[in-house]
């Protein structure tokens, strides 16, 4: 039988034949950390003995869940971070630089690599075709100080996507309805291949959408082939010799297959307080919403804010609202700037905040009043993520996002798109 | 390990924000974090509960951020053990790198009330109901993991097997 990209992936870095079930030992490509769950992995890198990083050009460390810090603790915590980068001589992406994950993928994931990161959302890095996961901190640490990590080679489920998406819906609608589909637990453990003509067409951009959700089905993985798409993606980055195509075999065994027809989607709402409680648009219209906020590792890229400008330009907000927009990274707030999206979001109403995860974790940038409901392109809305319990959250795709605050109320995209 | 202690009982999907919202990751001082502990859901939890009491837990047990300071808080909050139908995958691995004891078993789970006294024996993977009189039989971990979180979690069983090898 042949193999997934997963079994390809991990055979190649633990030099063994690696089958779903397998537990190995691989080699680390790339190794991650933030700000959040950094200073507990230096700390127990230092309790094990540990002196030296085994890859320090391939470790990276982000200042970004509290960029620039709220307070003196977290200020502490980056000094300690910088400190640790001088002395190990690992890489340090300051407050400037943006979202982790959106800064791997533009500056140091190729296909093929293992990745490791103290962050659930390490996943997304598998749109390159990479495997890349969450881990905890004292896992993260020990991959620090060995340059490897033990895995259990994950089944695959392969989320076979066909179609053309219709005018106003788009991947994040897609992914939300996977997961509204099979539950917030239902990929425990395994791996996402996603596939199709859908995904053979569709922008890196928006695959990351989708491999950074797949840790929301409970999946260790998701993962996407690397092809002229990834190739061409590489190469903007200017990275061309990054890239190797990577794809399953014809006979790779799947512990489920699913497919989806992307032609009869409409746009997706996850209502609070679970991702997996997934509404359509019609049974969410019309929810009174007080702040909307469009950024993250998920959806806050140039292509997302494109679309939001597309929706807002030459309008005006509800005053009702308040918009928030976060580029996900430097070069994406830099490129906004240059295309002149930033100036049509601000003529709109949006607030601009400086790249990070801010308010998308609750740390600073947007905390929600008691009863106060937040459209947001992020991916989780548990109770209490967006720093108050009290709050709700709705997750849905920026062109939604951007059609909500016009309104002051979760608004259909379609009636600002044109067909 | 033996445990006894009263049952918390929570229910599905409990994730990793509610155990431990990211305002308070400000330390990982597990007394600290106990101190937010389930905060969005039940304020004051280790103020609330015995030193030794069971978490019990229905599907997805800690599913969302990798932060290990959930587990920490658990522990801080000097809860013995989480007993739940599933954990999620992450969270699965942080407890035990943290020696956090957890036991799956669906059986029981459905039939533990809040309040109930339970006895927990990781060794065999025993689960009785001092309350009810009800057992079960959960799977216990293999031993590798015992000594794991016998040795105080990964890096204490690390240094361990270093010294060893040595």
């Amino acid at each position: 039988m042949g193999k997934t990209i997963a079994e390809k992936i991990l055979s190649a870095k633990s030099g063994q034949d690696a089958k779903a079930g397998d537990i190995v030992i691989v080699d680390v490509d790339v190794i991650a950390l933030q700000d959040g769950t950094g200073p507990l992995a230096i700390d127990q890198f230092a309790v094990l003995g540990a002196t030296e990083v085994a890859k320090p050009k391939q470790t990276y460390l982000f200042i970004e869940h509290a960029a620039p810090s709220p307070r003196r603790e977290l200020s502490n915590a980056h000094l300690l971070m910088r400190a640790f980068a001088r002395k190990t001589g690992v890489n340090l992406s300051d407050v400037n630089g943006g979202v982790i994950h959106q800064r791997l993928v533009e500056s140091a994931v190729k296909p093929g690599d293992v990745v490791v990161g103290a962050d659930s959302h390490t996943c997304m890095s598998g749109g390159l075709g990479a495997f890349a996961t969450g881990m905890g901190s004292t896992d993260v640490a020990i991959a620090m100080a060995a340059g490897k990590t033990w895995m259990r080679v994950p089944e695959t489920f392969k989320i076979e996507i066909t179609g053309r998406f219709p005018a106003g819906v788009y991947p994040k609608d897609l992914m939300l309805s996977i997961i509204g589909k099979i539950g917030a637990d239902g990929a425990t453990y395994k791996a996402l291949e996603f596939t199709g003509d859908t995904i053979e067409n569709m922008p890196l951009t928006d695959r990351l959408t989708l491999s950074n959700m797949a840790v929301e089905s409970g999946a260790k993985a998701g993962i996407i082939a690397a092809d002229k798409i990834t190739a061409e993606y590489l190469r903007e980055q200017g990275r061309p010799d990054d890239y190797i195509p990577l794809t399953a075999d014809n006979d790779a065994g799947y512990e489920k297959i699913i497919k989806i027809d992307v032609g009869k989607l409409e746009p997706v709402i996850a209502a609070p307080h679970t991702v997996d409680n997934t509404k359509s648009i019609a049974e969410a219209a019309g929810i009174e919403i007080n702040q909307v906020y469009i950024g993250s590792c998920t959806n806050g890229r140039l292509a997302d804010l494109k679309v939001a400008a597309g929706v807002l330009k030459g309008k005006k907000i509800a005053s009702s609202v308040r918009l928030i927009i976060t580029p996900a990274s430097r070069s994406v707030y830099l490129a906004a700037l240059n295309a002149g999206i930033i100036g049509d979001l601000v003529e709109a109403g949006a607030m601009i905040t400086g790249p990070g995860c801010g308010a998308c974790v609750g740390v600073h940038g947007g905390i929600l009043g008691d009863g106060e409901a937040c459209l947001a392109t992020t991916n989780r809305n548990f109770q209490g993520r967006m720093g108050n319990p009290k709050g709700f959250i709705y997750l849905g795709s920026p062109a939604t996002a951007a059609a909500t605050a016009l309104n002051g109320k979760i608004t259909d995209p379609r009636e600002y798109i044109d067909k | 390990m033996i445990f006894q202690g009263n049952v918390h009982k929570f229910g599905r999907d409990i994730d990793t924000d509610v155990i431990i919202p990211a305002t308070y990751l400000v330390t990982f001082e597990p007394a600290e974090l106990a101190k937010h502990c389930m905060e969005p859901i039940f304020p004051n939890f280790a103020e609330r509960i015995k030193p030794g009491d069971i978490i019990v837990a229905e599907d997805n047990f800690g599913c969302g951020s990798s932060r290990e300071h959930a587990p920490l808080a658990i522990k801080g909050a000097e809860i013995a053990c989480v007993l739940a139908k599933s954990f999620a995958r992450i969270f699965y691995r942080n407890a035990i790198n943290t020696a956090l004891p957890i036991l799956e078993s669906e059986e029981a789970v459905d039939s533990i009330s809040d309040g109930d006294e339970l006895k927990i024996d990781t060794n065999t993977g025993e689960i009785s109901n001092l309350t009810t009189g009800l057992s079960w039989q959960a799977e216990p971990f293999p031993d590798f993991i015992n000594e794991i979180i016998n040795a105080g979690g990964l890096i204490g069983y690390t240094k361990e097997r270093i010294a060893r090898e040595a």
